[in-house]
């Protein structure tokens, strides 16, 4: 019963946050929203017993990450971007995007969890070990290689930045 | 799992790394050992051994199956699994690497942004490549894509000074983010159905549900929209034109070969393997999404007058026949889709080299004026050029024919007459944009008399695609064969 109180308390941040982060035109205002909508899905890595995924997102998406966006926000100047209107004329694409998953969504929630039938974890003993443990045993074995890959991404981002904002290389 | 990284592991991954470290190599080594702008050339070495030792890494590889007579050899525990179609996929990469490096030197030195980098980014891209090919799990398979696109955001803004390249860059990445995130929904959707990243298991997965199931249909739906825009898929082309356009021309044809290649090795697999329990669902999807594809590249082509975009475009539309080969789907279908990737590497890499030699210091060249007479200046540059025209617009004897032709004979094997009607119809169209090309280039007297910028590494890679166009075409038989083989999945 907490358990479900505690699940609809922090989607409504996650998802009144991520609106709010894009409906708002200040820019500031955005950054604040969506570090509501950080937390409420950390809150969420807590409540499936995720500490580690609840530790790290707050550590580095709330903490470091959107600081930086703020840093970036304050440095660069976005007065005149505030006030202009928006000058796409797409919004019946996205409204027929929005209602067909809408649709979906509803269909969803009519059939109730049956829709899903996602896949059992496996069954057997029940693991003992906490979260982090697990989290470090299956990144160094199993999921080695794409951990490996995601450093040399990491590299190719680095070297991108500096590429970009250097004035002479 | 008792052993992290075995001798199987090594084997299969020995390309990739060789990519990798010698992309790393080059990017220290043009801080610590060749600062100055005119060592630059060694870089160029290294650049070349590393795609020498990856090639070396796949034809090992190859041998190995083809001496064992085994069909595919997985590593990491079914992360990456090398069979024909990953062998075959990522010979085209490296061959798209040679030659995109063989023709940048000159390029970038004209364009004042020559530095090491370049050639780093070229290598890691491929990279990346290699595990779209490769890889079989949905997590390697991102990562491969976003290390292939990362790569690509920044070679296609690195003429910095330049105000469209800046504008190119940004929005193929802002777009390109926003594709990744419905990709990455997708796949996350998928894992959920599965409760593995393991592209078998998820295929296991789908295969005990119904086609139409709408969670089914949620992860498809997100997938396709991912993998659409990469292969620039009309509604997701608009960054093409733009990205195509603004980008160092050398930049333009790795990414309209290389790019486009790695995405469809992807698409293949996720829509083969995985998706191909939901295929009912997905066909007639794809068949709108293709016949779309074909009507806006083509009839938006019709009006360009910048050549860099006029290829643009038509890459869109080729994108769309290809499309065509995975809707009939059988054999012949993806043995079409499979030989046209390897002809439309190298027919629109050759055309985008005649472009890249009309750069000049003072001149852009990439209006169609700019080729006017070029016939009279540059004889074998025009004739070449005509060459690839031809194969692109798909007329015998020359590659582009025998590629269409295998499309098209899947439609028909497969009844798809209508998609068949259609595509041959937007032929035409293709072929009358194609000659506005070819009648700036013969019959508009000569406008300009500056040289071409030309270099040893050019006019190499002028005749290898030259030679291998005209060549699929009036000798196709060991192209299909090796095409056949890496079908054996």
């Amino acid at each position: 019963m907490l358990d479900t109180f505690f699940f609809y308390a922090f989607a409504l941040l996650t998802l009144g946050g991520g609106i709010l982060t894009v409906t708002r035109r200040n820019a500031v205002h955005s950054a604040m929203w969506l570090i509501v909508s950080l937390a409420g899905a950390a809150g969420l890595y807590l409540l499936q017993g995720a500490e580690f995924l609840f530790a790290v997102q707050i550590v580095l998406y709330v903490g470091g990450i959107m600081v930086l966006f703020l840093f970036v926000i304050m440095l660069v100047n976005l007065d005149e971007a505030a006030k202009m209107r928006q000058f796409n004329k797409q919004w019946w694409v996205a409204l027929a995007c929005v209602s067909g998953v809408g649709a979906l969504v509803a269909y969803f929630l009519r059939q109730g969890a049956g829709a899903f039938r996602l896949a059992r974890p496996p069954q057997g003993a029940p693991i003992l070990e906490g979260n982090t443990e697990r989290i470090a045993d299956v990144l160094f074995s199993e999921y080695l290689l794409p951990f490996e890959i995601a450093s040399v991404l990491l590299l190719v981002a680095i070297v991108g930045s500096v590429l970009m904002a250097k004035r002479k290389v | 799992m008792s052993q992290y990284y075995t001798t199987t592991d090594h084997f299969v991954l020995v390309p990739a790394l060789m990519l990798a470290l010698f992309g790393c190599a080059v990017l220290l080594f043009e801080v610590l050992v060749f600062p100055h702008p005119r060592q630059r050339k060694w870089l160029l070495l290294f650049v070349l051994l590393g795609l020498a030792f990856a090639g070396a890494g796949v034809w090992r590889q190859q041998n190995f199956l083809a001496s064992q007579g085994i069909e595919e050899l997985t590593a990491f525990g079914g992360t990456l699994t090398v069979d024909g179609f990953a062998i075959f996929f990522n010979w085209i990469f490296l061959a798209a690497s040679l030659i995109v490096t063989l023709i940048s030197y000159r390029y970038l030195e004209v364009e004042g942004e020559h530095h090491g980098e370049y050639y780093g980014l070229i290598l890691l891209a491929n990279c990346g490549m290699f595990f779209l090919a490769t890889g079989t799990d949905l997590i390697t398979l991102f990562i491969g894509l976003e290390l292939m696109a990362l790569c690509f955001y920044i070679l296609v803004g690195f003429l910095r000074e330049d105000r469209r390249s800046n504008e190119a860059a940004l929005k193929y990445l802002l777009l390109g983010a926003f594709s990744s995130g419905f990709l990455v929904y997708g796949f996350s959707v998928l894992y959920g159905l599965a409760g593995s990243t393991k592209l078998r298991a998820v295929a296991d997965a789908l295969a005990s549900r119904e086609p139409w199931d709408p969670v089914v249909f949620l992860a498809l739906a997100t997938t396709a929209v991912g993998l659409l825009f990469k292969i620039s898929a009309v509604p997701f082309h608009m960054w093409a034109p733009d990205a195509y356009e603004g980008a160092p021309t050398t930049v333009t044809a790795y990414l309209s070969v290389g790019s486009k290649a790695a995405s469809f090795a992807l698409l293949l697999r996720v829509f083969l393997m995985p998706l191909g329990a939901a295929r009912e669902v997905w066909e007639p999807l794809l068949a709108a999404v293709a016949v779309a594809t074909m009507t806006v590249g083509n009839l938006a082509a019709v009006t360009q007058t910048n050549i860099k975009r006029l290829l643009a475009y038509s890459s869109i539309s080729h994108a769309g026949y290809i499309l065509l080969g995975l809707i009939a789907g059988n054999e012949t279908g993806i043995k079409g889709v499979l030989v046209y990737i390897l002809v439309y590497t190298f027919m629109n890499l050759g055309a985008f080299l005649v472009v890249v030699a009309l750069r000049r210091k003072d001149l852009l060249g990439e209006d169609l004026d700019d080729l006017a007479g070029l016939v009279y200046k540059s004889p074998g540059y025009a004739i070449l050029m005509l060459i690839f025209l031809l194969s692109l617009a798909g007329i015998p004897p020359t590659a582009g024919f025998i590629a269409k032709y295998y499309i098209f004979l899947a439609l028909i094997e497969t009844r798809h007459y209508v998609l068949a009607v259609i595509g041959t119809l937007y032929v035409a169209v293709a072929i009358y944009y194609y000659f506005r090309i070819v009648r700036s280039m013969f019959l508009a007297p000569l406008a300009d008399t500056g040289p071409l910028t030309t270099s040893f590494g050019l006019r190499l890679a002028l005749v290898v695609t030259g030679v291998l166009t005209l060549g699929i075409g009036i000798y196709p038989e060991p192209f299909l064969g090796f095409a056949q083989t890496s079908l054996a999945r």
